[in-house]
């Protein structure tokens, strides 16, 4: 199962562990890393494994890291390619996996859309939409032919205000970026970006902001905001009129591009 | 989480000409769940109920997009899909999980064969509820007596084909009226505009109610406790309720039901849950638990089958039936009739082509539990899978039983196959000869028969020409043929091998489906493949039989390698490569195989 420690991350692993009660999810945890997420992401996802008794992997594509990619210096398409794209394949080749869960849903993006719940993937991690399978019902073929590997969505169906109605109802514990506070930002393309680090001089001023996705910080935009609670963070959702993935800058450097980086393999 | 009455699933049913992804398009707007930035220089509300890159190229939707939207009272999950004919398959997807369609005319135009079909194919899949969107009422003058025509004639229609429910409304999707407020350009229509009826509307009880049922999904362990998990059907549970399993009928003792939340008094239709048993049992997944009276037990039934792969309905074939937890393999007769996809007419049919709908009889493996699918979507719809691709190739509604399992006992036999064996002194095995016409399957078959039996074996040999004169001498060369000339030359073989001989056989038996049912029904341990290489040239070239020449020539039909084709083993047990080995050699390599087998 795919888990950064993300809020999506948060209801999958819940929703996992709720499934197999009494027993633990008889899966591992991956993370599939940038070594450039928020710190806060990286404590929680380790704190959430450990308190699920459940094996977390980390991968970091070794090739990204010997040449240094990041999101400053090689963009965001390049850096997204290599550490997540090529990242994922390599962690999935490795540990030979036959499934890989993770938590898209369907309202995020246009072309997703139209993503089954049970995803086929080639020998080489591609998605071709003309051979989706069709599902019918609540009935999802699990097989597959040889060489081929499923990416299985079951919070395909919900939307961001079904996330936070969950974590709500489940009092779930989710990073505190989501909620409004004091933090230093600065301005890059016109996105407000929360300094995580001082790995790059961004000269940063103090807002009061909050995420509505977390991503790699460099590629995380900020909305001001004084929702500090969930019930504050649903309500400002009913206000305001922005697609959650409008903070996403990988989203946004060609057209169709969250389609085309699904046919090379990304999430 | 809103409760479950919130939540209502549409279709959306209509072709791009009447205007559907535009109202779909002004649903979303008006609902605002259309995100500002996606909003910034639209010029065409169709545009937000597209999809993928190649469909904007085309202008058309040929998937399921599946579009969320609320408002003040419902949440809602629209399922929008093609209206082409080609891409009926799609529309029964959406079909097969939504409660209501909303069914699209366009007012110049009336009803139209394709809306009769669509309305078919949703009333088919289950929806009792339909919205009738009269729209471009505008190039109609808002007419009202247009509209009231065009009305009657669908609730005629619908009458016909069960549907109960007709909520008929003008609209004028492009402009907004009555779309999600009253329009005042209608002002003679009283009724609910399209949002208030959507909002209005009961949601289907169909599934849930009555007596409990939960397919097991999983057993788990915890310890030394079981608990077995899964979805409930209908009706609810308790802690102490006295419970059977089908399909064996074992009783058996409610204990706990478990959730991380801690245990709970009741359960009811919808919960995932795990229960544990007072005693164990044996259960496991696909195992139905019920109270009351016994669901539906069947091997053999009648269902409506709708195709969805590009390659056609082989009757006889075996495929793999998944319906709800269980996975059975399952075969399907040829069918009684396929629908005339305009007319709605029930034509005759040998098989099933892509987006086509029909009604078969279909044999499963082993009994399965089942309700009607008009009872139950949840126990009565299920999938065909390929066994070789693992594609979903058809959805499935049962209508009914045929037979009722437990009137059909496999008669026990007191000298069984293994005495018979232990008898001979030897391990029946079934050696597999395949390969092209002419490639060396009999020739080489021959020569292993005799080495076995100067060793003192006892063994038979069934060859493909012989037994084509006379057991098989019904059956042509067709794809269907073929299946069945396999199915039978594999049952006898099992037959002989019960008898306790080791049987060779020689056919073409060119589909690896066919191959792998056979080895299926005999065991994988004793069914030997036997790929006898040679290349299609080098076997025309030999021709032996004289057949590539007629073939060639358009003297002989469907002849494999020339205008049918041949699926080569991936993994055969023993390759013979013809052009490296002579027969002599090849028949002393699979000796050796055989000798060498630790068994």
């Amino acid at each position: 199962m795919l888990f950064s420690g993300g809020k999506d991350s948060c209801v999958m692993l819940h929703l996992a562990r709720k499934a197999f009660f009494p027993a633990r999810p008889p899966f591992p945890l991956l993370h599939v890393d940038t070594g450039w997420k928020f710190a806060e992401l990286y404590t929680l996802r380790d704190q959430l494994a450990a308190e699920a008794g459940m094996e977390l992997i980390v991968h970091r594509n070794p090739d990204a890291e010997a040449r240094g990619i990041n999101p400053f210096d090689h963009g965001a398409a390049l850096h997204t390619e290599l550490w997540k794209t090529e990242g994922l394949k390599q962690a999935l080749d490795a540990g030979r996996f036959d499934v890989a869960f993770g938590g898209a849903r369907r309202d995020e993006e246009m072309s997703r859309a139209k993503e089954r719940i049970f995803s086929v993937r080639s020998a080489s991690h591609g998605w071709d939409p003309k051979r989706q399978r069709p599902e019918l019902w609540q009935l999802y073929n699990g097989r597959r032919a040889p060489g081929e590997s499923l990416r299985v969505f079951p919070l395909s169906d919900w939307t961001e205000r079904d996330i936070w109605a969950y974590v709500a109802a489940e009092k779930l514990k989710v990073a505190s970026l989501y909620f409004a506070a004091e933090r230093p930002t600065a301005r890059r393309d016109g996105t407000l970006l929360i300094v995580d680090d001082e790995r790059f001089p961004l000269a940063a001023v103090t807002r009061r902001v909050r995420v509505r996705t977390v991503g790699c910080w460099p590629l995380t935009g900020a909305v001001e905001s004084d929702a500090a609670d969930v019930d504050a963070v649903l309500a400002e959702m009913a206000r305001d009129g922005t697609s959650e993935r409008s903070g996403r800058l990988i989203d946004k450097d060609q057209p169709a591009s969250m389609e085309r980086k699904k046919k090379q393999g990304y999430f | 989480m809103a409760g479950p009455a919130s939540l209502l699933r549409l279709l959306t049913c209509g072709s791009v000409d009447d205007g559907k992804s535009t109202l779909i398009g002004r649903l979303l707007h008006d609902c605002g769940a259309v995100p500002s930035d996606k909003l910034e220089g639209l010029t065409d509300f169709s545009l937000l109920a597209d999809g993928l890159e190649a469909e904007r190229e085309q202008g058309i939707t040929i998937d399921v997009a599946y579009l969320y939207f609320a408002s003040g009272r419902r949440r809602f999950i629209l399922a929008d899909t093609p209206g082409h004919e080609q891409y009926t398959r799609n529309m029964a997807t959406g079909a097969s999980r939504a409660e209501v369609a909303i069914v699209l005319v366009d007012a110049t135009k009336g009803v139209l064969t394709q809306t009769r079909r669509h309305a078919t194919i949703a009333r088919l899949l289950g929806i009792r509820s339909f919205v009738l969107a009269v729209n471009k009422m505008d190039l109609a003058g808002f007419d009202r007596a247009r509209f009231e025509a065009i009305a009657r004639d669908f609730v005629r229609f619908g009458a016909a084909i069960g549907i109960e429910r007709v909520a008929a409304i003008p609209v004028c999707a492009l402009d907004g009226d009555n779309v999600t407020a009253r329009s005042a350009r209608m002002p003679w229509y009283d009724g609910r505009s399209l949002l208030a009826t959507l909002e209005a509307i009961e949601p289907e009880e169909a599934d849930g109610t009555g007596a409990f049922r939960m397919p097991v999904q999983q057993v788990i362990r915890d310890g030394g406790a079981r608990f077995y998990a899964g979805r409930i059907a209908a009706g609810t549970v308790r802690p102490g309720d006295s419970i059977a399993i089908a399909p064996a009928g074992t009783p058996a003792r409610i204990a706990r039901i478990a959730t991380k939340d801690g245990d709970l008094d009741t359960a009811e239709a919808g919960q995932s849950v795990a229960l544990s048993f007072a005693a164990e049992v044996d259960c496991s997944r696909g195992d139905t638990l019920f109270a009351g009276a016994a669901p539906q037990i069947a091997d053999q039934f009648e269902a409506t089958l709708i195709w969805m792969a590009e390659e056609p309905l082989l009757p006889g074939r075996q495929y793999l039936l998944k319906l709800g937890t269980q996975s059975v393999p399952a075969t399907v007769q040829e069918p009684k009739y396929k629908l005339g996809i305009d007319t709605m007419e029930q034509l005759a049919a040998r098989t099933l082509g892509l987006n086509e709908i029909g009604d078969a009889v279909i044999h499963t493996a082993r009994p399965i539990v089942f309700e009607p699918y008009e009872a139950s979507r949840s126990l009565g719809g299920f999938i065909l899978i390929d066994r070789i691709s693992a594609a979903t190739v058809a959805a499935g509604l049962i209508r009914f039983g045929l037979r009722r399992a437990e009137n059909v006992h496999e008669q026990s036999l007191t000298v069984t196959a293994g005495r018979r064996a232990a008898l001979m002194l030897q391990k029946p095995r079934l050696l597999w000869f395949t390969g092209l016409s002419g490639a060396g399957k009999s020739t080489i078959a021959n020569l292993v028969e005799a080495k076995l039996h100067a060793r003192g074996r006892h063994t038979f040999l069934l060859d493909g020409d012989n037994v084509r004169l006379g057991l098989n001498k019904d059956l042509g060369f067709t794809a269907a043929d073929r299946v069945e000339n396999i199915r039978r030359a594999g049952e006898a073989a099992k037959l002989m091998m019960d008898a306790g001989l080791i049987v060779l056989t020689a056919f073409i038996s060119p589909f690896r489906a066919e191959r792998q049912l056979v080895r299926e029904m005999v065991g994988a341990g004793d069914f030997i493949e036997i790929f006898v290489d040679t290349p299609l040239a080098e076997a025309e070239r030999r021709d032996t039989k004289g057949l590539y020449r007629k073939a060639r020539a358009g003297k002989l039909a469907n002849f494999t390698g020339v205008d049918s084709p041949y699926e080569a083993p991936e993994s055969p047990d023993i390759r013979i490569d013809t052009m490296a080995m002579d027969a002599e050699d090849a028949a002393d390599l699979i000796v050796r195989h055989l000798d060498g087998d630790p068994s």
